[in-house]
């Protein structure tokens, strides 16, 4: 039986270093499973996130030598070295050890304005083929576990743009809501003007990370930035939005409709102080 | 470290729900329309509950795929399937409403897998006599969690993440109207009035070694009920999940979805035949097709060929397999084999059962495009639970309402796959309303007892103030080990007896655990104080199990083997009184002529 050693960063807001943990290898482990043992036997107070431990919550977001991951669907076995490295998420503050703090997710997801459908069949149930919703199907596949949005370089190295910025996940939710055929809002003014969709430079990081394998970039955030294009600047768009089913909204009236305005904290749009990244 | 009341922070809301899975968002949403304030609180983050497991789909007869299906079929397959113990009430009300809340999961946004005709599609599960189950291939439960919680979130409903709750609590005449509590991230104690409060903690699994379950489901809501005096019905009837991974060992448990059967899986043990052919029951071998040949042309055509045993009710397929299991018929890891991959084409499996064909190649490196997969019982569900009024979901205790798995009733002895989706939003709903009701009709201000919060908090403290006692995960692992042995799947009196011996040993040891460290994001602490619900729900199963001399549904006496006709007609209900824990016999409700007309072609 082989050894191997966890190098875990342990501490708070206030600062940490790194622990080691020399333990037994035993077959068929997740990384998620030797932090439990870590937990039953040598460091008990060790905090991290978990619930289903099948990559469906996305609760245990970590990042194993340097690769923002979920700690249950990576297996040992894969991971090439005796020594693992595991690390907090960096682009949130920390709260304790392998835990952080992910609000800037639950205060964004407020700033979407909701899903509204259009009327229903005469007998009150909607009519929706196959293949119109499997796109949008394809983002209703995100489990939240926020990886995407720790490993964007917009807001992972600049703080500021967290109050510009709504990060893949929301793109993932406002392209998911952009297609789904029944929904009645546009977003595009809102998404160029206040959410930050072209903060994006399109580096693919978010689509490398993603454990649903959800193509972020291809098929959520490309295809949002051309709609918010034609929206803005395309003369023939005019036709195109007579015969949508969506009638354009400022960004102004698409945020009337969101549930709260925390941030970004001034309605007078993405100011200069946002970094270009 | 001494707790006084200057510790506690207290906020006031008019309706306190307790879990943010499907039940307890689904009532936040009524009794925020209600113009109510509402605070949900749960354990992890929003968004994270157990319904997001969820997988092969929710139960409606809307008769999209079989126009023939209606609600008095899915009744009558539900109280089938729970061998007659379910509330009837609930079963019918499920059964009448179930289409309308996924219509309306719908409108608000739910995108469900459609039919030619560009309705929402309906799958195949076990004990459903047509194809009834709405999905969205085989994360039916996140699609519907991540609609709740945006519709939730759409109507400015306050959810309190990583809360968790240690106590109710009553005010001088006993009405329930608060709870104690701590923040999880900094330790810090919390104490919520209400007019009136939600339960919706969903379910029990941690205390067994195997669960499909996540370390949330520890009985809270039942121990807390159980300790302000509600009636608790059912407990002995657990559901283990016929199918779990067995291989390898660290994912032991995890389930495999029904969906897999659904869509054309079937079972084989090292002979590589089709055992379920050989544990047809009677009260199903009039519908159960009793040669492959009939079975296999059941897939595609319902009405020339009887359905295949395979998809038998789960506590039926759960025996079969754990019996093929101890006569040397088992696979090499001790399960049997479910194979797929002979009925389907890879794209199709992929499709159709996509976080599936995941699960196994990154976890157990299983093909099962190629391979068969390795499956076996898994503790998975709670049948028994709160006594509520099938109406308005009231528990008997004034104030508390209880609902989803977490409520007794509704699924009897054994639940069908499915119905637990439906249940949620179905009894959510309702509660919400019968809450929503409570609080307009209650005057003046909730007080509950200031006594009772500071003896919960001080007794969470306790590990703290001492450094040498048990360590927690000592505990709980051996708590595991006690209930996976003796009170699993198969149960004896003599093992039973065991377990409520281990089970007062192990609560006189909870009084020695000591935790390390600080209160900030402690797991350890946070075990200890999931403890306690542990072992009192582990209780009131060992004590329901010992007192139902018969086997009906997920509760199988070895010493008991067959249904006991008189047992049939009775719910054991415990209850706590004065410090007492009592359990006895009661008769169920009784059931109107014109739905036991519904089963009157049976013998």
């Amino acid at each position: 039986m082989t050894e191997v050693t966890m190098n875990i960063w342990r501490g708070d807001s206030n600062g940490g270093n790194f622990e080691q943990y020399k333990l037994e290898r035993v077959e068929g482990e997740v990384v998620l499973d030797v932090v439990h043992r870590i937990q039953a036997t040598l460091a008990p107070d060790l905090a991290c996130r978990w619930n289903c431990k099948a990559g469906k919550c996305g609760s245990c977001s970590a990042e194993i030598d340097g690769k923002p991951s979920l700690m249950c669907m990576t297996r040992m076995d894969t991971l090439p070295n005796d020594t693992i490295t595991i690390t907090p998420m960096k682009t949130f503050p920390i709260i304790k050890d392998l835990v952080t703090d992910v609000s800037f997710n639950y205060v964004m997801a407020r700033q979407i304005p909701p899903f509204t459908p259009g009327k229903p069949q005469p007998d009150g149930t909607y009519r929706m083929q196959q293949v119109d919703i499997d796109r949008a199907q394809e983002f209703h596949k995100c489990i939240e576990c926020f990886l995407c949005q720790d490993v964007c370089h917009v807001i992972r190295d600049h703080e500021v743009n967290k109050l510009y910025y709504a990060g893949p996940r929301f793109f993932v939710k406002l392209a998911s809501l952009e297609m789904h055929p029944l929904d009645t809002v546009d977003r595009r003014a809102l998404m160029r003007e206040y959410l930050g969709l072209g903060f994006c430079n399109i580096t693919k990081c978010c689509t490398e990370v993603c454990p649903e394998h959800i193509k972020i970039t291809d098929n959520a955030i490309i295809p949002l930035k051309e709609r918010v294009v034609d929206a803005s600047y395309d003369p023939i768009a005019w036709l195109g939005r007579k015969i949508r089913r969506k009638s354009k909204m400022t960004a102004q009236e698409a945020y009337e409709l969101a549930p709260a305005r925390v941030a970004p904290t001034s309605l007078d749009g993405i100011p200069a102080t946002a970094v270009e990244d | 470290m001494n707790i006084v009341a200057s510790d506690i922070t207290s906020q006031s809301f008019d309706i306190l729900i307790i879990g943010a899975g499907g039940a307890g968002l689904r009532a936040a949403i009524e009794t925020r329309s209600r113009g109510l304030s509402t605070a949900v609180v749960c354990k992890s983050l929003f968004g994270k509950a157990h319904t997001v497991m969820a997988e092969g789909g929710i139960a409606a007869s809307l008769g999209n795929v079989y126009p023939e299906d209606g609600w008095k079929v899915h009744f009558r397959d539900t109280m089938r399937g729970g061998k007659m113990l379910n509330n009837w009430r609930m079963a019918q009300l499920h059964a009448q409403e179930a289409p309308d809340r996924v219509l309306e999961l719908e409108a608000w946004g739910a995108l469900f897998d459609r039919t030619e005709d560009g309705r929402i599609h309906q799958r195949d599960f076990g004990g459903h006599k047509y194809a009834r189950l709405a999905h969205v291939g085989d994360r039916t439960g996140l699609e519907m969690i991540r609609t709740l919680q945006y519709k939730a979130i759409s109507m400015g409903i306050e959810v309190f993440m990583e809360c968790k709750i240690l106590r109710l609590l009553t005010d001088s005449s006993g009405n329930v109207c608060g709870a104690i509590g701590y923040w999880r991230p900094s330790g810090d104690l919390i104490l919520f009035k209400a007019k009136a409060v939600i339960l919706a903690t969903g379910g029990i699994g941690k205390s067994w070694k195997y669960t499909s379950n996540s370390w949330e489901s520890t009985g809270d809501g039942h121990a807390l009920a159980f300790q302000v005096g509600a009636d608790m019905i059912d407990m002995e009837c657990v559901q283990f999940h016929p199918t779990g991974m067995v291989w390898p060992l660290s994912v032991r448990g995890l389930l495999v979805t029904e969906g897999v059967r659904g869509d054309g899986g079937v079972l084989r043990n090292s002979n590589n035949e089709r055992f379920m052919f050989n544990y047809i029951p009677d009260m199903f071998r009039a519908e159960t097709a009793d040669t492959e040949e009939e079975a296999d042309r059941w897939y595609a055509d319902h009405s020339s060929a009887r359905r295949t045993p395979d998809l038998l009710p789960r506590d039926e397929v759960a025996r079969a397999i754990n019996s093929e299991v101890k006569a040397g018929r088992g696979s090499p890891h001790g399960g049997v084999f479910l194979d797929i991959a002979t009925r389907l084409t890879p794209d199709e499996i992929k499709r159709k059962l996509p976080s599936m064909y995941t699960q196994f190649l990154e976890l157990a490196g299983v093909d099962i495009t190629r391979q068969p997969m390795e499956v076996g019982p898994t503790c998975h569900y709670m049948m028994g639970g709160v006594r509520v009024d099938a109406e308005t979901e009231a528990a008997t205790v004034p104030g508390l309402f209880a609902a989803g798995e977490v409520a007794g009733g509704m699924h009897g002895a054994n639940r069908l796959g499915g119905n637990s989706l439906s249940d949620l939003v179905v009894f959510g709903r309702r509660a919400g309303i019968g809450a929503a009701d409570h609080a307009e009709g209650f005057s003046g201000t909730p007080e509950p007892e200031m006594g009772q919060a500071l003896e919960a908090a001080n007794e969470a403290m306790r590990p703290f103030n001492d450094e040498n006692g048990e360590s927690p995960y000592t505990l709980q692992a051996d708590l595991q080990d006690c209930m996976q042995r003796l009170v699993g799947i198969i149960r004896t009196e003599a093992e039973l007896r065991q377990a409520l011996e281990k089970i007062s040993e192990l609560k006189d040891r909870l009084g020695r655990v000591s935790v390390n460290g600080g209160k900030q994001y402690n797991p350890s602490w946070n075990l200890a104080t999931d403890l306690p619900s542990m072992l009192s729900l582990s209780e009131m199963v060992t004590r329901g199990a010992l007192e139902r001399k018969e086997s009906r549904g997920g509760h199988t006496r070895d010493d008991y083997p067959q249904p006991d006709p008189e047992l049939g007609k009775v719910n054991f209900v415990q209850r706590k009184r004065d410090g007492e824990h009592s359990i006895q016999p009661e008769p169920l409700l009784k059931m109107p002529d014109e739905l036991k007309a519904l089963f009157e072609d049976e013998h």
